[in-house]
């Protein structure tokens, strides 16, 4: 028999009309099972081999990318004068912007007390360090000398110089590298406790070792447990920020330059809101088909899908409204180099590229507004993906449109990638989903212990 | 021995070998047979005495040199020898022998350690007690000679290689500027695909066979007192080659020769002889010119002397507060070039209606009727342009020039030099002297007769001197196919090129930098030519070449040019005259005297041809970058981007936007272009000004064998280039073939797109308005930032471009690329936008595409004191220095392009690839200015403002304890500059040349809005248009965002 739509089913008043954040019938123990049996079965599923393999492939790829890149120059990707960041700055960004869904569940969804975040934190929170690691491949290997990055570090030398510190490169490596950190840290305590679960449950010796290790002598005292939430509360604190930060920071990348296209204050909001719109399109396009596969439908619900698909509306207005703002300054200045972009980016060679990232990020995300769609996980998972390329492709615009024809007509040229930078960033998605298998492997992709407090066990009932 | 041996190969027995006609060499003669008669001594050896001794031992051997030694035979035998020694008939003991022996050797010795005559060369010094040894670069003088004419150059020389070329401002050819073959002959010097050895057959042979071969071929003419001997040349204009090549006719009298330049200037020289009745040569002087008008002629980048004319021109667009002083340019022109694109006024005709517009114009100033005949109807238009320029003409006689082109046919130079006599201007604006070439000819007649020569089988040797007819001949003549008939051919060349292969022997060429030789500018100003270093590859000059011929086979360039010279400077003297001569790089008292001269009436109309109905008209020029060709394998010459259409590594068969839109053409098309049965695909360039129903194509690409860089560049313009129409062509066809062919161009958009890039206005708003250039945009006030300003203490480099005066001929860039190491990247990067040249010289068109305004600007890198480029590096990499210079510490530089994209200006050039190994070869990097660094990859580079001249000059005056004079600093650019456009010095003196012009109130800075305060700035344009002509100022051009501005 059929079972109703959970939307559907009447719900008696005064209850919480949503759908609940974990399907009924759950105990500590089965919410234990379920999560762990996945990282301690002794057979790893076919699916896994076959998405894992190409993105080992994709991931090599990457690597015959970066030898290539290395041994030759960074002429071999289209990068040139006057467009002198092409790829690797539009990836980075991107990378950088699907990284923010993770900090931005873990921290600041605990901190105003979301407690459907529970069950997408902990692969959100990997996803953003894996987009991280690939965002930080990029700024290293977009420069000519590669091997003289840690010059963009404060170190003490015998040159006795410093980075220039107006240059908002150096703001970049701080706020990219802080936020890497702290989100390692936090995904790291935050694991903690199901390590110890892992380690109790794990049956081979390795993995007990290693869980071992890494649950540091975790032992599930109260102590422990207070301490726990004291730690994890400061790290979201200090993650909250960062959230706002990082992305405020790279777009000043763009903002501090002169370029027309770029010199816009409207860039920093702009860009944090379509980081997390960016993220939260990257976690429904990865959570959709995980919950499917694993079986976890019942604790990655539709009401995690719904509330994702709104933040994504929200976030989209936002960046949307960004677009016009962007358009009405380019009028408003007066500044004729500025209309000449806005013009251009609508009219010119690229406009093909701009029409489809206004079809992406603002038209599709309109269907958002229809429950069914949001409650609709294949749809959904068609909108998180055409996202996706908006973001790509916004990045695009905005790097490539505006360098490509700025103050002196002379010196106007265009892009366009070849061979090699869509080796580099398809290898950069391998590397991205080859973490991503190995972790769905070997660590708990949801958080157990946050899990059990969700089930009815973990309320705590006045004695009768 | 070797004078018997040179007679016997003396071709006694021709046609014996596989080629007709070659010498023939006998085996070397055997040793005598031993005379059977002669009692022989018993030959004894050591191996027989060791069998023998092994025989008496029953078969042992023997076991030691002792046991062996210690037998009769082997005394015997030792003495034998001695006594063989000692019997010598002539009576000389053995003593004695060894005593002959040794003084012999000795003597041998001697003649080896010969020391080389010494061959003096004398550096152009300016102060010769402050030469460091190692660190100052030496400068000599010497002359580079290119269709027929020479330019004195100065060439810098680090510690013996010769680095970068510059002006000799003592030569009137250049006054110390230089153009763009001058400055890349270095890298024609230093080009890896140099010939590097005298073939023969393709096989290496030494210089002594070539000398008996050619001894051989002129003993056996000497019978036909020459009948079959050719000399090729190109055009000589070196008095001791010419004197060489005399004294050849004179002992062969029957012999002939002849010239040819491809590119060369038939039309002027025939046109002087329809005027004049005789060879003369018209000495323009267009400073004196108030209005001048150009029949098809671009005197700014080409011609005989175009630096000083560009010079002398230039030194008219100089405006005052009160815009006098001004002169007036009419340009009537078929391919847009530099001189209509600084002309006040521009008429776009095709090619062959130029001479219908002369006549109009003839007749407009007074010379009769006779030149109505011809004229057709013709466009309102064009009526009224030539009534105004008629009258012009007659309000300015005497203080008017009119030059025709050297592509226009004799008829229209005749009719110039008529109209410059009926207006008076014969004596004032334009001179008439000798022409400098040494034999002045019909070239055209004269390569024809020696095609059919050599068809019929009458020319057995040709020896040709430098050129590639092979290449270069007209179409028509087949040069290459009959070249084949001639028994002997010898051809002399830098590259082993289409010629060469089709010769017996090739010999390598000596660069003019590595031979002794002489030359003449245009005004008949005799220069030497010394060489800055020995041979690279054991090269030879055609002097010496000449010398074989001679009785003095092996007599030296050197001793070849100072015997031409030796009875002009002559006296006792002689030395120092020529010391003085090499110093100065010209030789005073050598300049022709005016000559009086009578033009003739008018001639004659051609009969009017027919209008090729749907035809178009083929226009061939040569290319403005690799000339006729020979510079098809120098890199810099082929990156460097066309005047106006900057391309680079192609030629295009180049359409006006009416033509390509009524074939429906676009850009980088391939053609099928026929014309007089002879057809070649050209990829098609679109340029707006370009005349209608006309098709320019420029000769010198299409090399079969050229090198690395020239071979395969381009399409061959001279296989459908006809004697009958060498410049102008009717009758040709243009079918699209379907394919594309990609060009490499460096400014795709040269359209101003409305912005305040180029200012200028007419000179009656500027005389109302001085500050028109300040109109539209402004700079902030000096206190409007928030950055403390530089000291100004100390010294404030600027730069100050007058686009007034700039032609865009493209020197500064070269100069800049020499001066600065900057690599050659090739047509890929080129078209990805990667090319490295630190100063560019944009283009921008305004008004109609039709017949657009041109405008032309130089842009080097700003140095703005407000750097946004310094803001953004994160490594410091690019810092401003207290001297207001924009350092890049290339040490430093990761390599993140930043600065870059935040340069408004876009000077910034980046190191994608190893650029600076990647086209170098070994001989290369003897190209290298020391005083510069040679950047690596990852690296961002840009202009300096020479900084390392600035550096020498500051410690020169530091030591000598003085001050910094001013213009004893000059960039690069600025000292290439024939049109004195470009202008660097030091801001803080304030009787500075640059600091007076930047008090010009035509000064602007460009992109001033944005509140970088530039350290380089602009003198706006100002036209001088005839107030009857109205030609409004217009620098808007229809906008298309579509169009794509790259290629990729």
């Amino acid at each position: 028999m059929k079972k109703p739509k959970p939307d559907l089913v009447p719900i008696p008043p005064g209850q919480d009309r949503r759908v609940p954040v974990i399907e009924p019938g759950y105990t500590f123990a089965s919410v234990t099972d379920k999560i762990g049996q996945i990282v301690l079965t002794r057979r790893t599923p076919v699916f896994w081999f076959f998405g894992f393999g190409i993105s080992f492939l994709l991931m090599m790829a990457l690597l015959a990318s970066i030898g290539m890149l290395l041994f030759r120059g960074v002429g071999i990707w289209g990068v040139n004068i006057p467009i002198g960041w092409g790829f690797a700055i539009i990836n980075f960004v991107w990378w950088i912007g699907i990284g923010h869904a993770g900090t931005l569940i873990s921290a600041i969804l605990l901190l105003l007390r979301q407690e459907w975040r529970t069950s997408i934190n902990r692969f959100a929170e990997a996803m953003t360090l894996f987009a991280v690691a690939c965002a930080g491949l990029f700024p290293v290997l977009h420069m000519g000398r590669p091997w003289l990055a840690y010059w963009l570090l404060p170190y003490p030398n015998t040159m006795a110089l410093w980075p220039q510190w107006r240059s908002p490169l150096v703001w970049d490596v701080f706020a990219v590298s802080t936020y890497a950190t702290v989100s390692a840290l936090f995904w790291y305590v935050g694991l903690i406790p199901d390590f110890a679960t892992l380690r109790d449950r794990a049956r081979r010796k390795g993995f007990q070792i290693v869980y071992g290790m890494l649950s540091l002598g975790w032992r599930g005292s109260a102590q422990h447990w207070h301490r726990y939430e004291t730690a994890y509360l400061l790290l979201a604190g200090l993650a909250t920020p960062l959230v706002i930060s990082v992305h405020t920071v790279v777009s000043f990348d763009f903002t501090v330059a002169i370029t027309p296209g770029w010199h816009s204050t409207i860039f920093p909001p702009y860009f944090v809101a379509g980081a997390i719109y960016a993220g939260f399109a990257m976690v429904l396009t990865l959570s959709i088909p995980l919950r499917k596969l694993y079986g976890l439908e019942d604790f990655i619900t539709l009401r995690h899908l719904q509330n994702m698909g709104k933040i994504m509306l929200a976030t989209g207005l936002i960046v949307g409204y960004g677009y016009m703002v962007e358009a009405f300054m380019g009028w408003y200045s007066g500044s004729p180099g500025e209309l000449y972009v806005t013009l251009n980016r609508m009219l010119g060679p690229y406009a093909k590229a701009y029409w489809a990232l206004i079809l992406c990020n603002i038209v599709t995300p309109q269907t958002l507004w229809f429950r069914k769609v949001r409650s609709t996980p294949w749809i959904l998972f068609l909108v998180a993906m055409v996202v996706n390329v908006g973001m790509w492709l916004e990045r695009f615009v905005i790097v490539v449109t505006s360098l490509h024809r700025d103050f002196l007509p002379s010196s106007w040229g265009m892009y366009h990638g070849t061979f090699w930078d869509w080796a580099t960033f398809i290898g950069t998605i391998g590397l991205f989903l080859s973490l991503l298998f190995l972790f769905l492997r070997f660590l708990p992709m949801i958080s157990i212990f946050e899990m059990r407090t969700l089930v009815p066990e973990a309320e705590v009932r006045e004695e009768p | 021995m070797s004078d018997g041996a040179r007679e016997t190969g003396n071709g006694e027995k021709p046609g014996t070998q596989s080629r007709p006609g070659l010498p023939v060499y006998p085996p070397p003669a055997a040793m005598p047979p031993p005379d059977p008669l002669e009692p022989q001594p018993e030959v004894l050896d050591f191996r027989a005495l060791a069998l023998r001794r092994a025989d008496e031992r029953g078969g042992r051997p023997w076991r030691s040199l002792e046991e062996l030694a210690n037998t009769p035979e082997f005394s015997a035998m030792l003495h034998r020898d001695e006594n063989a020694v000692a019997l010598d008939p002539s009576g000389v003991d053995r003593r004695d022998l060894f005593k002959y022996l040794g003084a012999s050797f000795a003597l041998a010795g001697l003649t080896a350690c010969t020391r080389q005559p010494t061959e003096k060369i004398v550096p152009y010094v300016r102060q010769p007690e402050e030469i460091i040894p190692g660190g100052h670069p030496l400068t000599y003088a010497t002359a580079m000679t290119l269709g027929g004419t020479a330019t004195g150059l100065l060439i810098e020389s680090h510690q013996g290689r010769p680095t970068k070329a510059e002006g000799n401002p003592l030569h009137p050819a250049s006054l110390g500027a230089s153009d763009v073959f001058s400055q890349a002959s270095l890298y024609g010097l230093y080009d890896p695909d140099r010939s590097q050895t005298l073939l023969y057959l393709e096989e290496i042979r030494p210089w002594p066979a070539f000398l008996g071969a050619i001894h051989a071929a002129i003993e056996a003419e000497r019978a036909g007192r020459g009948a079959g001997l050719r000399l090729l040349t190109e055009t000589v204009c070196s008095p001791t080659l010419a004197r060489q090549i005399q004294e050849l006719l004179k002992a062969l009298p029957e012999a002939k020769w002849v010239q040819w330049e491809p590119a060369g200037r038939h039309n002027a020289r025939e046109g002087a002889r329809l005027a004049f009745g005789e060879y003369v040569e018209a000495i323009p002087h267009f400073d004196r010119a108030d209005v001048i008008v150009s029949l098809d002629a671009d005197f700014l980048s080409s011609g005989p002397a175009f630096l000083r004319a560009t010079r002398d021109f230039s030194s008219r667009r100089r405006v005052g507060a009160d815009g006098a002083g001004l002169n007036r340019l009419y340009a009537v022109e078929s391919t847009p070039a530099n001189t209509g694109a600084k002309a006040d006024h521009r008429l776009p005709l095709r090619a062959g209606e130029v001479e219908g517009f002369a006549r109009q114009l003839a007749a407009a100033v007074g010379l009769g009727e006779a030149g109505a005949a011809g004229v057709g109807p013709s466009a309102p238009e064009r009526v009224k342009f030539v009534a105004a320029l008629a009258e012009d003409l007659a309000k300015h006689r005497g203080r008017s020039l009119i030059v025709a082109g050297d592509g226009q046919p004799p008829a229209v130079h005749a009719l110039a030099h008529a109209m410059n006599a009926a207006l008076g201007n014969v004596g004032a604006t334009v001179e008439f002297a000798a022409p400098p070439e040494a034999q002045p000819s019909d070239q055209l007649a004269d390569l024809s007769a020696l095609a059919s020569d050599m068809d019929a089988g009458r020319v057995r040797t040709l020896l040709i001197l430098g050129g590639n007819p092979v290449f270069t001949a007209p179409a028509d003549f087949r040069f290459g196919e009959r070249l084949q008939k001639v028994g002997l051919r010898i051809h002399l060349s830098p590259h082993v090129d289409e010629t060469s292969v089709a010769c017996h022997w090739h010999i390598p060429e000596a660069h003019f930098l590595e031979s002794w030789s002489d030359a003449r500018a245009f005004d008949g100003t005799a220069s030497i030519v010394q060489p800055l270093i020995a041979p690279l590859y054991g090269g030879r000059s055609a002097h010496e070449v000449l010398a074989a011929t001679s009785t003095e086979p092996e007599r030296s360039g050197y001793d070849v040019v100072r015997d031409t010279w030796r009875p002009f400077l002559g006296g006792a003297d002689f030395e120092a005259a020529w010391r003085r001569a090499l110093h100065d790089g010209v030789i005073p008292g050598t300049a022709s005297v005016s000559k009086n001269v009578t033009a003739r009436a008018v001639p004659a109309p051609a009969p009017a041809a027919p209008p090729a109905s749907g035809g178009l008209e083929v226009i061939f020029r040569p290319d403005p970058m690799i000339h006729d060709g020979r510079f098809a394998n120098n890199g810099w010459l082929q990156e460097l981007p066309k005047p106006l259409t900057k391309l680079t590594w192609d030629n295009a068969a180049i359409v006006s936007p009416a033509t390509a839109g009524r074939h429906s053409l676009a850009k980088e098309d391939v053609v099928r272009l026929t014309v007089g049965g002879r057809s070649v695909d050209a990829a098609v360039w679109i340029e707006p000004g370009h005349a209608d129903d006309s098709v320019t194509v420029h000769f010198g690409y299409g090399r079969t064998r050229a090198g690395k860089f020239g071979t395969g560049a381009g399409f061959n313009a001279y296989a459908i280039r006809a004697s009958g129409a060498l410049w102008i062509a009717a009758g040709g066809q243009i079918v699209k073939t379907g394919a594309t062919h990609p060009l490499a161009c460096t400014q795709m958009h040269q359209n101003m797109e409305g912005r305040d890039i180029v200012r200028a206005a007419n000179v009656a708003d500027f005389v109302r308005d001085p500050q028109f250039a300040h109109r539209l945009t402004k700079s902030p006030e000096d206190g409007e930032t928030m950055y403390p300003t530089y000291p100004s203490d100390t010294h404030a480099w600027a730069m100050a471009i007058d686009l007034n005066q700039c032609v865009g001929c493209n020197a500064c860039v070269v100069a800049c690329q020499a001066e600065n190491n900057i690599p050659v990247v090739g047509k890929d990067q080129v078209r990805r936008g990667r090319e490295m040249h630190w100063l560019r010289i944009d283009h921008y068109y305004g008004g109609e595409p039709a017949n657009p305004q041109h405008y032309l600007q130089p842009v080097p890198c700003m140095h703005c004191e407000k750097a946004p480029c310094e803001l953004v590096c994160p490594v410091e990499a690019t810092v401003h220095s207290a001297e207001g210079l924009n350092d890049m510490v290339y040490n430093r530089c990761v390599g993140t392009r930043y600065c870059s994209n935040n340069c408004p200006y876009k000077v910034r050039r980046f190191n994608f690839y190893h650029y600076s190994t990647q086209f170098r070869a070994p001989s290369l990097q003897m190209l290298t200015n020391p005083d510069v660094t040679v950047r690596w990859r990852g690296v961002m580079e840009k202009c300096t403002y020479c900084v390392q001249r600035i550096n020498r000059v500051k410690i020169d005056s530091e030591i000598g304890n003085r001050t910094i004079r001013d213009g004893e600093i000059t960039t690069a650019c600025a000292q290439a500059c024939p049109a004195n456009a470009i202008v660097f010095g030091d801001l803080s003196d304030p009787a500075s040349r640059v600091a007076q012009m930047r008090k010009d109130p035509r000064t602007y800075a460009l992109l001033e809005e944005l509140g970088t305060r530039p350290r380089t700035t602009y003198l706006a344009q100002v036209r001088n248009p005839n107030p009857a002509l109205p030609e409004p100022v217009r620098r808007d051009w229809p906008t298309s965002f579509r169009e794509e501005t790259g290629q990729l």
